[in-house]
């Protein structure tokens, strides 16, 4: 093999030439200072620069699941849109960002771009903020759900206080199931899945002390096959009435729709996935905190502060399926619970 | 511990286990054919993908379920004549091939769910077919014979597959090209267009596989499969390419699945180690073949093109 | 390409006479692939209604054009580039391992867990040691497999599928478990499974000042160069590609054939193992954190690297360049969608396109190599027992 070597030089050679050229090119972007280049756009599928007077706000969402899933990304997206109008917004989305490092570069990406809000809109997100806000001290930056603004000036924090509507759900379940059986489905025991799950297992028990709630993990966020097995599980089991939580219910969903029994829903309206099945969703409004992260930065307050929506201040509703032949006693006693819980007289625990 | 045994609850588990089993058994019992005729189709989860997808998309715009069930078949046969073609003509490398194909319908089935459907639409599921007053039968009735079509078809096809293979001339042809082709070749079997065959009806099933997936579930999102279909070809192995084996492998896998989630929701597994308890489908499949592997003995050409002498 | 064709002549018995159909299939094959590949992209671009040119142009720029974009091609091509060599290792012994994303997951975590029992020492011993406990991760969930593949006959493909169902719920369980962040306090928000902000001693430098260039970088090109000298300069490596050669073969000249395959296979979860580590040490977040699955964590690279191998033509040298071009492919196709509107799973596609034309083009090429130089057979039949392009690229002696 007399070739050899001079070939593994070469090649060698080869391998340093494109380090050192990725290496010289990385350091002529000016030191410390955000990249000169503009790395091409992200997606932009809501952007437009149809600005008239001034300079448009620039908001970029990060989010980890698609813009129409029906469930967490979609609530935030359209409750951006629908701000368009009120706060002359340039809106740029990308989403399906589900590979951690790839939504940071982005989130990065962003604030380097001179947006002026970024939304990272998953508690995976948060490191990445907690890191680059100190960066980029100009650029606003909100991240949720999360309680948490890790004590940065511009950090905004937003969570859903998904216990609420989970508690109210709880106690129509509770009134309503005639096996005295309930499942509720998770994906894993984190965020607001896992407030939306102890507040509907509280609510059940409030409405009746007998009642037989269980609680299930699948342990991932997409797995419909394995949500529809647990939703059959709890079928067997007598379970009459079944909630869950996660892009991944639509098999669950199935399983009720099939069994006849009902469902109740969080974050976004599903009627449409089994409007003979679903009672009612909570869905999730996040103009309320939105409205006030606007004001803020408007104000030249950049973070510093969380904000939560509930069902006191609109940024939580629960949609009532109006093709659901739900008892009007216990829409009335659900509706009750959510004036209690409104008007402060009841706290669901966390 | 002590609700899990009683009757309408374990029934009730074995029948969620094996409405579960009902696509692994589908695809593995495809990827058993190809094999025993020498050829390792390593794109299952692909064809699986792209036979939910059609049969989504098909379901979705037309709302005839038959016809989207044919789409799901013809997917399958498509993407087997594919493989085939690599495998067979090409003598592409077999396992990398499939690699090619399951990545190719990963980014294909969401590219296209994206731009043609959007958002997430149910399609009307399938109901439980009761045959006659079988599922009336005290004890397994229920377990047994209240299932939906398509899983009657997975499991009948397990005696039809051990038909084909063990009593029929053609089965003999696969089993010899599997084997030793070469010998074959001089009995006047024609290797390749037996493969052909093999790796085409395998794929078929494959695509009936993603269908029944699909059907179970009402709805299609991005990797529906969730590597159900390297589970299928795992188990082609665990059931030493027999198809009763392939059953067995099946169906433990399935029941564990089901089992897992009824002592979930029955509190005998806590909440805290769900992901942990989450985990034994898997272990146990690869603790069972521990005991198995070392006493089958895979076809003798399997992955092995046949090449004629030049 | 010079290097495959020159793999193939050693093959040869009888000196070749030119024969350019061959040369220029075999120079071409791999680029052709991609170019047909790409062109399949561009017409499913042009489908939906989008222009495919400014769709690619706005690919190119977002991958290499510029400082920074070309430092977050680098950056994107470390996983791929240390899981391609992992892939060229245990494919060479003729094992495939498809369970990559576990053994990424696998390192991360011991690394993490190191990071995290040790915060205090100085960084300079801190590094190594995040990295090698990464190592050691993927090592140990490479060894399983390949120790079941060799002493119990447990198909690879089988154990290692079943070891990425495992490590997916192992990440799940220690990162809201055990591993969880005691630290942070969190409002009303349930639990985020991740961990503390891990120590700054262990997070890998910027060697670029405002890019994202890290240490990484530097050690995946080292490593990928070592896995070059290992396969090819040492007798491990002269082992390894005989076992894969013919298992029979290397079995009666008296190699350690069991041995071999189960280190193939640990090898190459150590590859894997050390890119989980430095996912965690050099990304931006600097935690480790779980969205519920692998992807989330490893970007598929586990399955990717399979890709970035193969077009490197399983071998470490050309990996390097190829990890280069796909991670260039990835961060690109974020620009393309912002361009056409064409979704990333666009890149994914043309990856599995890539695939399939680069093994069906070898069958070309192959043909050609039969036609220039091998002597007519006797007439009858034969099995080959290795063909392809696997064969090729092992059969250098």
């Amino acid at each position: 093999m007399p070739i050899r070597t001079p070939r593994l030089r070469w090649l060698g050679l080869l391998g340093a030439a494109v380090v050192l050229t990725t290496a010289a090119c990385g350091s002529s972007a000016k030191t410390g200072a955000p990249p000169t280049t503009n790395p091409a756009a992200p997606a932009a599928t809501g952007g437009s620069t149809s600005s008239t007077a001034g300079h448009p706000f620039k908001v970029a969402i990060v989010a980890p699941s698609a813009v129409n899933d029906l469930a967490f990304t979609e609530s935030m997206v359209s409750a951006v849109q629908s701000l368009k109008q009120k706060y002359d917004l340039q809106i740029a989305i990308s989403d399906n960002q589900y590979v951690v490092s790839d939504a940071a570069n982005l989130i990065r990406q962003y604030a380097s771009e001179g947006y002026n809000l970024v939304i990272a809109h998953g508690s995976q997100y948060g490191s990445t903020v907690e890191q680059l806000a100190p960066q980029f001290p100009k650029v606003s930056f909100a991240w949720g759900t999360a309680g948490s603004t890790f004590n940065q000036p511009n950090i905004f924090a937003y969570q859903a206080a998904s216990n609420e509507g989970g508690y109210v759900q709880g106690y129509m379940a509770g009134l309503m199931s005639k096996s005295k059986t309930i499942g509720v489905i998770g994906p894993i025991n984190v965020g607001d899945a896992q407030l939306y799950v102890d507040g509907f297992k509280q609510g059940v028990l409030a409405a009746d002390k007998t009642a037989n709630v269980k609680v299930t993990f699948t342990g991932s966020f997409s797995d419909v096959g394995l949500m529809a097995t647990a939703a059959k599980a709890y079928i067997a089991n007598g379970a009459d009435v079944l909630t869950g939580s996660s892009q991944s219910v639509v098999g669950a969903i199935g399983v009720a729709k099939a069994a006849k029994a009902a469902w109740f829903g969080t974050q976004w309206d599903q009627s449409s996935l089994a409007p003979t099945a679903v009672v009612s969703c909570q869905v999730y409004n996040w103009v309320p905190v939105l409205d006030q992260i606007f004001t803020a930065i408007k104000g030249g307050k950049l973070g510093g502060a969380t904000y939560t929506i509930g069902l006191g201040n609109g940024g939580e509703k629960i949609q009532f399926n109006p093709g659901y032949p739900l008892s009007p006693s216990v829409k009335a006693a659900g509706e009750k619970e959510i004036t209690a819980i409104v008007d402060g007289t009841l706290t669901p625990a966390q | 511990m002590s609700h899990f045994f009683t009757y309408a609850i374990l029934t009730a588990t074995i029948a969620s286990g094996i409405q579960y089993t009902a696509p692994f058994l589908l695809a593995a019992l495809g990827e058993t054919l190809g094999q025993r005729s020498g050829v390792l189709n390593l794109g299952v989860d692909g064809i699986m993908l792209l036979g939910a997808f059609s049969t989504y998309y098909v379901a979705y715009r037309t709302g005839d379920l038959g016809l989207a069930l044919v789409a799901g078949l013809a997917t399958g046969a498509v993407l087997g004549l594919l493989t085939a073609f690599m495998s067979v003509t090409l003598n592409a490398e077999q396992g990398i091939s499939g690699i090619g194909v399951y990545i190719l319908a990963l980014g294909l089935t969401d590219l296209l769910f994206v731009k043609l459907v959007g958002t997430p639409t149910p399609i009307k599921p399938l109901m439980g077919l009761d045959i006659g007053l079988l599922d009336r039968i005290p004890a397994v009735g229920r377990m047994f014979f209240h299932q939906n079509a398509l899983i009657y078809v997975a499991f009948l096809l397990v005696p039809v597959l051990g038909f084909v293979l063990y009593r029929t001339t053609y089965g003999t042809k696969v089993l010899a090209c599997g084997e030793n082709p070469a010998a074959a070749d001089s009995l006047g079997i024609n290797v390749h267009r037996i493969r052909y065959s093999a790796v085409i009806a395998g794929s078929t099933m494959a695509g009936l596989a993603g269908a029944t997936l699909l059907i179970n579930y009402g709805i299609f999102q991005e990797n529906l499969t969730q590597s159900a279909g390297f589970i299928a070809v795992a188990l082609v192995y665990f059931g030493a390419w027999k198809p009763g084996g392939v059953m067995a492998g099946s169906l433990l896998y399935g029941i564990v699945t089901a089992v897992i989630f009824q002592w979930k929701s029955l509190g005998i597994i806590p909440v805290s180690d769900a992901d942990l308890a989450a985990t034994a489908p898997a272990v146990i499949t690869v603790l069972a073949l521990l005991s198995v592997g070392r006493r089958f003995r895979q076809p003798s050409a399997l992955a092995k093109p046949y090449v004629r002498g030049a | 390409m010079r290097r495959l064709l020159a793999s193939e002549s050693n093959a040869s018995i009888v000196a070749p006479a030119v024969n350019w159909r061959r040369i220029a299939l075999t120079w071409f094959a791999l680029p052709l692939s991609a170019v047909g590949a790409l062109l399949v992209g561009a017409l499913l671009i042009a489908a939906f209604g989008s222009n495919p040119i400014s769709g690619y142009h706005a690919l190119i720029n977002g991958a290499f054009g510029g400082g920074y974009a070309l430092s977050s091609t680098a950056v994107k091509a470390v996983p791929l580039l240390l899981v391609g060599v992992g892939i060229c290792i245990s494919f060479r012994a003729n094992v495939l391992n498809i369970g990559g994303e576990g053994q990424i997951a696998m390192g991360g975590l011991a690394a993490t867990a190191t990071a995290l029992a040790v915060p205090h020492l100085p960084a300079v011993l801190l590094v190594p040691l995040v990295l090698l406990a990464g190592v050691g991760g993927g090592f140990v969930w490479g060894a399983v497999p390949g120790f079941f593949k060799a002493y119990f006959n447990v198909n690879e493909i089988l154990s290692t599928i079943m070891l990425n169902l495992v490590a997916v719920q192992l990440m799940n369980y220690l990162l809201a478990g055990p591993m969880i962040d005691t630290t942070t306090p969190f409002a009303v928000t349930g639990k985020i499974p991740q961990t503390r902000l891990l120590s700054k001693n262990a997070w890998l430098p910027i060697i670029v000042h405002g890019t994202q260039l890290h240490l990484g970088v530097v050690i995946a090109v080292a490593v990928a160069l070592l896995a070059y000298v290992l396969l090819w300069q040492t007798g491990f490596g002269f082992r390894l590609r005989a076992v894969g050669l013919s298992r029979e073969a290397a079995t009666y000249a008296g190699m350690p054939v069991k041995r071999t395959t189960t280190l193939a296979l640990a090898l190459s979860g150590a590859f894997c193992g050390l890119a989980g580590a430095i996912l965690v040490f050099g990304g931006i977040s600097h935690r480790m954190v779980t969205d519920g699955s692998l992807t989330g964590f490893t970007g598929s690279a586990g399955f990717n690297g399979i890709v970035v191998a193969l077009f490197g033509g399983l071998n470490p040298l050309w990996t390097i360049v190829s990890a280069f071009l796909f991670g260039g492919l990835l961060v690109g196709g974020t620009a393309l969608q912002g361009a056409t509107g064409v979704p990333t799973d666009l890149v994914t596609t043309i990856e599995g396109l890539v695939v399939i034309f680069v093994v069906s083009i070898d069958f070309l090429r192959r043909r050609a190599r039969v036609r220039a130089e091998e002597p007519p057979e006797r007439p009858g039949t034969r099995t080959r027992t290795r063909p392809g392009l696997l064969r090729l690229m092992r059969a250098r002696a």
